[in-house]
């Protein structure tokens, strides 16, 4: 077989499909019945909270774990039953795996070792990958001489230096601290640019899932509620539980009237003009917090007045936290904006950025 | 009579607050250090008025456990001394120097009913019952423990624990300063600004000394009025979270405050000017000195926008985070970030970008040139 059609063979079939795939232990249900499909070149983030089933339905994808109903295809070849040493996938863990007593050269080498392939060729490749990860100058250590980061760099470098088809990362910034995660989260998108795979990223990071882009699922309770581009799920998310499951901080949620082109706050007298089309009723309307701020943004904003219950800065950004009415609101503002807690604040909203929910919980319409 | 006299006495218990100063303070974990990197901690110099709250920021391995362990008494510093109001401190152990501290895990008697648990350090400095009373009871309130205050502290949740360790600390009126220690590493993510609120809450209220340790930059800046970073167990900037962020006194101020940090790239500084790229940058800040090993420019990603002429870049990345766009760009000296709203127009390929001269600085060898 020549090579460009092998490649082209490669081409026409890659990609990984869930069937209605179910996972049950005993009486609780896991993974409720999930279809899903992955195409190569891609990165896919699952994302949802602790226990939501990320790490089961990775488990399921690499074949260490089997679910109750339904087919896993890959390539088009069903593969349900067979077992991960056969799949040709790698693996990520939230904690640093490595082998502690072999150097990082070892541990990145460690997969092909076992594959056969000649010393110079695991040289070359290794030391290309390691290059990538910002590890040549670590190779002759050993795990426990290398910082949090580093340990994780080298479990990328080994999951990267075979040629996997399925790279299955799960939550790998986790136990990182807040500028090494910041740092990773950039370079992960480059690591897989040029190859042909399929890239699967578990996270509960809202930003995780918007800076590294690709697709998205969000999950709830086992539960797959929209996958599709990044940007798209993010602003268009098909529901509530989608809008919430990606927000970070939370969404506010309020009840809304509507009557003709003016809204209402059914909580207060906060209302606005938008000549958005939905029928005139009861809906509930998401905000996200970034849409309201210190500062007027947008040409439609309105003002809402709060009791500041705490302005928590993050070094470049402000999250006013206030009470309106009954409800608790968030706000995210640029800059350094202090607020001393009790103080009577106005800040405004960005209309053109609302979400409107039915009663449903389904997005009706937006903008 | 004797109730004015009662009276008087809390007053003055509530007026025991200690200002801290720290002179020329290093120290070595090593019997004979010779490098400079044998030094946990380096030439530390520090104020602490009364009442303020103040917090210890860097990432791990940057001396501010050290630096805590030395306030303490749990630690004697191999050069330098601590002095509460003036007086030396340096040799008294922690009982003698009357210190609360509260650490990442709740330290708490899971046997104790809540009010035992508040009431304990009380006891044990053999306060009067109705004194134990009263107190417990106010620390209660502030702390929305009143209606378990019968309960086991065993049944609680990590939060609740934690409050109780928070309780434990504040409770007493004899002390000079409370101490935190990555107090919220238990807290769910989602109740975290809940208890940020109560402990910036409580320090407006008692006015007593806070030292808050923690390597989070949410959580120092948030709660104190000061913030003093570390970084190799120096000291590179004490400020105002505004001061921090709009004039970072040391290359990894800026690169460790705000996300993204600062870009910093070397230039040339020639007849007190900025050379960069070719080209001269204006600045606000007069450059005297040049006489460096290392001079860089440093600017951050919300004060760099691109414009028709300035310098040539290659734009290599768009993140658009829903809310704002990071835009990686490269120069010949390195890359440089940019920040700006959803809205703007990327341009493709070869672009040009100008930084804001307001905040445009330059660093000699790590330290700001002005």
């Amino acid at each position: 077989m020549s090579p460009f059609f092998k490649t082209k063979f490669k081409f026409l079939h890659m990609s990984l499909e869930l069937k209605n795939v179910e996972k049950k232990v005993g009486i609780e249900t896991h993974i409720h019945s999930t279809n899903l499909k992955l195409e190569k070149n891609t990165i896919n983030i699952l994302l949802g909270s602790t226990l939501a089933g990320k790490t089961t339905l990775m488990q399921i994808m690499a074949g260490l774990d089997k679910p109750t109903a339904g087919e896993i295809w890959f390539n088009g070849e069903n593969v349900t039953g067979k077992e991960v040493q056969k799949r040709n996938c790698s693996m990520v863990y939230q904690q640093f795996i490595n082998y502690p007593n072999f150097t990082v050269f070892e541990n990145i080498a460690s997969p092909l070792k076992i594959t056969g392939i000649e010393s110079g060729e695991i040289k070359n490749r290794v030391g290309k990958v390691a290059e990538l990860l910002k590890l040549s100058a670590m190779l002759d250590k050993k795990p426990d001489e290398l910082s949090g980061g580093q340990q994780q760099r080298t479990a990328l470098a080994r999951a990267l230096v075979k040629d996997s088809d399925l790279i299955l990362l799960d939550e790998p910034l986790a136990n990182l601290d807040f500028k090494l995660r910041e740092e990773l989260r950039e370079e992960l998108p480059k690591l897989f640019e040029d190859r042909d795979c399929i890239v699967v990223y578990a996270t509960t990071e809202p930003l995780d899932a918007l800076m590294i882009g690709g697709n998205t699922a969000t999950l709830l309770e086992g539960k797959v509620i929209q996958y599709g581009k990044t940007l798209d799920v993010y602003c268009k998310p098909e529901n509530l539980t989608s809008a919430k499951v990606f927000s970070d901080p939370p969404m506010n949620i309020a009840e809304i009237i509507k009557t003709g082109d003016t809204f209402k706050l059914t909580d207060n007298n906060v209302q606005w003009k938008s000549n958005i089309q939905i029928k005139d009723g009861k809906y509930k309307i998401g905000i996200r917090p970034h849409n309201i701020t210190t500062y007027k943004e947008g040409n439609n904003s309105v003002e809402i007045n709060g009791k500041v219950l705490i302005s928590e800065l993050s070094g470049s950004e402000s999250l006013i936290h206030f009470t309106n009415g009954n409800l608790n609101w968030v706000s995210l503002s640029n800059g350094i904006q202090q607020k001393n807690i009790g103080e009577d604040t106005t800040l405004h909203m960005n209309v053109n950025e609302f979400l409107y929910f039915d009663q449903n919980n389904r997005l009706v319409n937006y903008g | 009579m004797l109730m004015n006299f009662y009276i008087l006495i809390k007053i003055i218990d509530w007026l025991i607050m200690a200002k801290i100063t720290l002179k020329n303070l290093s120290h070595s974990y090593l019997t004979k250090p010779n490098s400079e990197l044998d030094w946990a901690l380096r030439g530390i110099d520090i104020d602490w008025k009364d009442g303020g709250a103040y917090a210890l920021l860097g990432p791990s391995g940057c001396g501010k456990t050290t630096l805590l362990n030395i306030i303490s008494g749990l630690l004697k510093p191999t050069k330098g001394k601590v002095l509460f109001d003036d007086k030396d401190v340096t040799a008294l152990n922690p009982v003698q120097r009357d210190i609360a501290q509260i650490f990442q895990f709740p330290v708490i008697y899971d046997t104790m009913t809540v009010y035992d648990n508040l009431a304990f350090p009380l006891k044990n400095r053999g306060l009067s019952g109705t004194e134990i009373d009263n107190k417990v009871k106010e620390i209660g309130e502030m702390l929305e423990l009143a209606s378990t205050l019968n309960n086991k502290a065993s049944g609680l949740t990590a939060d609740g624990k934690q409050k109780i360790s928070l309780g434990r600390g504040l409770v007493r009126s004899d002390v000079n300063v409370i101490m935190f220690d990555e107090p919220l590493t238990v807290i769910d993510p989602h109740l975290k600004w809940v208890l940020r609120s109560k402990l910036k809450e409580l320090h407006q209220k008692i006015n007593r000394t806070m030292i808050y340790v923690t390597h989070d930059q949410i959580e120092a800046l948030t709660f104190a009025d000061q913030v003093v970073v570390m970084h190799e167990g120096q000291i590179v900037q004490t400020g105002t979270p505004v001061e921090l962020f709009e004039k970072p006194k040391h290359t990894f101020v800026g690169h460790f405050i705000g996300s993204p940090g600062m870009n910093i790239l070397p230039c040339e500084i020639k007849n007190g000017q900025i050379n960069f790229e070719g080209k001269i940058l204006p600045t606000n800040t007069s450059l005297t000195k040049s006489n460096f090993n290392k001079t860089q420019v440093g600017i951050r990603p919300e004060f760099v926008n691109f414009s028709s002429d300035g310098i040539a870049v290659k734009v290599k990345r768009v993140s658009d985070t829903g809310r704002h766009k990071v835009i990686d760009t490269e120069c010949d000296s390195g890359s440089i970030k940019i920040l700006a709203s959803s809205s703007t127009q990327i341009p493709n390929g070869s672009a040009h970008i100008t930084f804001d001269k307001k905040y445009t600085y330059a660093y000699g060898d790590n330290w700001i040139i002005e």
